[in-house]
């Protein structure tokens, strides 16, 4: 009976309990979608990043990440390969790359890029390139002279399909290489700025071009499963010479994204402290009147012989419920406000050059982490009743005399 | 048997700046089955007594008795336990909860003292049957009368037996045939259940039908004769 008293109290003053509830809709509701939009956005920052050459790890020459010039290239990649088959999961993808900066030019412009040169089979199973055609043709395995470009970069050139461009950058002997490609195919990626920044060729182009011989940038890896694979990393490192190589995770190598991350938690205390505070006034001069406008009651309780905490359970009880009422709703609203927006997205390219700017993707899809949920939905409890326990002990203080004395 | 005993009590208020001597010296003994009313005009003290013989409020000097319970002896939780079981109320304002049926209001009572909830159920109708409420079992306050309200506070303060019923001024907010009915009814269960009935009036009518009549004035025991 106690939970049924609960329920009908807190339906005595029904508009006053619609407000409330309103309020704590719109909380949670809040909570859980502005959530899942910020964790969307993070999600697609990564998954972007992952995909946009990075992977899930990569191999370098020691010394490359801090200096990526082609005197820190991997001279013996057949060390590496054999590695990999030995001690990855079952599974796991990867691409040798040579990479470069270069300097791309037609007889209009010219701009620096980053100069890609790819196994084209096992390149489209780990990167973006592979499902990003958007015109032309992919790279065939023995291609010699093909290159892809970004929209973008076709663009800026004021160039097309079957134009040449000339590429430029510094080979193994320090002299000015050069070499013509043929644009064969253009690629539409996440962001502008990707478009604009790589070219790819066949690999074995761009060692030719550069005079490499066998010698690789990065190998980079893709597990099957998630990107974190702590177990395959330290083998990896254990496996290779620690002189000769180094190992870096897509955490290492995303530093923007992973600043991202760690303020995106901050954001979202910040954001469910500003709701919970906005709410919680409502909530605890809601509790407060409907205990004042009750004295007389509480006080008729404690002549029954009511003991206080009784009548303190009694109060908590009510607000817990209107807050579950509410975060019922609420929950309800965010997961159909995310199931809508989970296939078209929000689309931000109004505002792409500021997006990319963020490093965020043009549409961002919400994305649910049940911690999340479970945060805004505990916060929203826990705060509320916490509360609710000031007008609940001032109730449970009523002297049953002064309070059957109040008018 | 002697169900309460008062002996020296004293009660002051501080009403603002001045202290008002609400009971003076009062001393008394009311045995098992009586139905009494201290009677007086406003101010006499009435309601305090009665708060004071009820354990919801204390004697600064004194002592009460009631069914065998020195109340100086004992903590605010005792008192709360000792009202659950011991002690019925009926107020002049009902002060029957609005959310809760007739039933109900009776059962939170029994509900309170941990009384199972088929046993609630039965005993609350069979006392709602006694006071001329069958039927209307699940009606909310809001849906009787002044009088039927009033039953459902005397069903309440009666249902789990207490060794006595304070009604504090009882019939003030009832017309004069509803407030005869109820005393008739009150009187029955007097009579049918010995349980003690103490009343604080200034009705004539509810004097009229108390056996024995103890008035106050100015917080001291004036007259206390039986009938």
């Amino acid at each position: 009976m106690y939970l049924q008293l609960a329920w009908r109290n807190i339906w005595r003053n029904k508009r006053r309990t619609a407000i409330i509830l309103t309020a704590v809709v719109i909380g949670v509701w809040s909570m859980i979608l502005l959530g899942s939009l910020m964790r969307g956005i993070a999600v697609g920052m990564i998954k972007n990043g992952i995909s946009t050459l990075t992977g899930h790890l990569q191999i370098h020459h020691k010394g490359y990440h801090n200096d990526p010039a082609i005197e820190n290239s991997i001279s013996d990649p057949g060390v590496v390969e054999n590695a990999l088959r030995r001690v990855l999961p079952e599974g796991t993808l990867w691409s040798s790359r040579v990479r470069v900066n270069a300097v791309a030019s037609n007889a209009r412009h010219s701009s620096g890029v980053t100069l890609v040169g790819i196994d084209p089979a096992s390149e489209a199973k780990v990167s973006f390139i592979g499902s990003a055609m958007s015109s032309g043709r992919y790279l065939d395995p023995h291609e010699k002279n093909g290159i892809i470009v970004g929209e973008a970069l076709l663009e800026k050139f004021e160039t097309k399909l079957g134009r040449k461009l000339v590429l430029m950058s510094q080979d193994t002997n320090r002299e000015i290489a050069s070499r013509a490609f043929r644009i064969v195919g253009t690629f539409k990626a996440e962001m502008e700025a990707t478009e604009r920044q790589y070219v790819f060729v066949n690999r074995t182009a761009s060692q030719k071009m550069l005079k490499l011989k066998d010698g690789l940038s990065e190998i980079a890896i893709l597990f099957p499963g998630k990107p974190d694979n702590p177990d395959a990393y330290n083998a990896l490192r254990s496996a290779l010479p620690s002189r000769q190589f180094e190992v870096h995770t897509w955490r290492e190598l995303l530093p923007f994204q992973m600043a991202y991350l760690k303020i995106l938690d901050g954001f979202m205390w910040i954001w469910y402290l500003v709701v919970f505070v906005a709410m919680g006034f409502g909530i605890i001069n809601t509790t407060l009147m409907a205990v004042f406008e009750r004295m007389r009651e509480f006080g008729l309780l404690k002549a029954l012989g009511m003991k206080p905490w009784w009548i303190l359970r009694e109060v908590l009880t009510e607000s817990f419920l209107l807050l579950i009422t509410g975060m019922a709703i609420g929950n309800f609203l965010g997961f159909v406000c995310i199931y809508a927006l989970s296939g078209s997205g929000i689309d931000l390219s109004a505002l792409a050059a500021g997006a990319e700017y963020a490093g965020m993707t043009r549409v961002i899809y919400p994305a649910i982490a049940l911690r999340d949920i479970l945060m805004s939905n505990m916060i929203v409890l826990f705060l509320g009743i916490l509360v609710s326990a000031y007008p609940a002990v001032k109730a449970a203080r009523f002297t049953p005399v002064e309070a059957l004395a109040h008018t | 048997m002697t169900i309460v005993e008062c002996i020296d009590v004293q009660k002051t208020y501080q009403q603002g700046r001045i202290e008002v001597q609400a009971l003076k010296d009062i001393n008394l003994s009311i045995e098992k089955g009586e139905f009494l009313a201290v009677a007086g005009p406003s101010g006499s003290g009435k309601t305090t007594l009665l708060n004071l013989v009820g354990g919801l409020d204390v004697s600064d000097a004194g002592s009460i008795i009631v069914d065998g319970n020195a109340f100086d002896q004992m903590s605010q939780s005792q008192l709360a336990k000792l009202r659950l079981h011991k002690v019925g109320f009926v107020f002049q304002a009902y002060n029957l909860i609005p959310v809760l049926s007739a039933a109900e209001n009776v059962e939170f009572v029994m509900l309170l003292q941990g009384v199972p909830a088929n046993e609630r159920r039965e005993r609350s109708q069979a006392i709602l049957d006694d006071v001329g409420l069958e039927g209307k079992y699940d009606r909310r306050p809001s849906e009787l009368s002044g009088g039927q309200q009033q039953r459902v506070a005397v069903a309440r303060a009666i249902v789990s037996n207490p060794s006595i019923v304070l009604a504090d001024e009882p019939t003030a907010n009832l017309d004069s045939k509803t407030g005869t009915g109820l005393l008739d009814m009150m009187k029955k269960m007097n009579s049918e259940k010995n349980v003690t009935f103490i009343f604080s009036t200034h009705d004539k009518m509810v004097m009229d039908y108390a056996r024995r009549l103890i008035l106050l004035h100015d917080g001291r025991l004036e007259e206390d004769r039986v009938k």
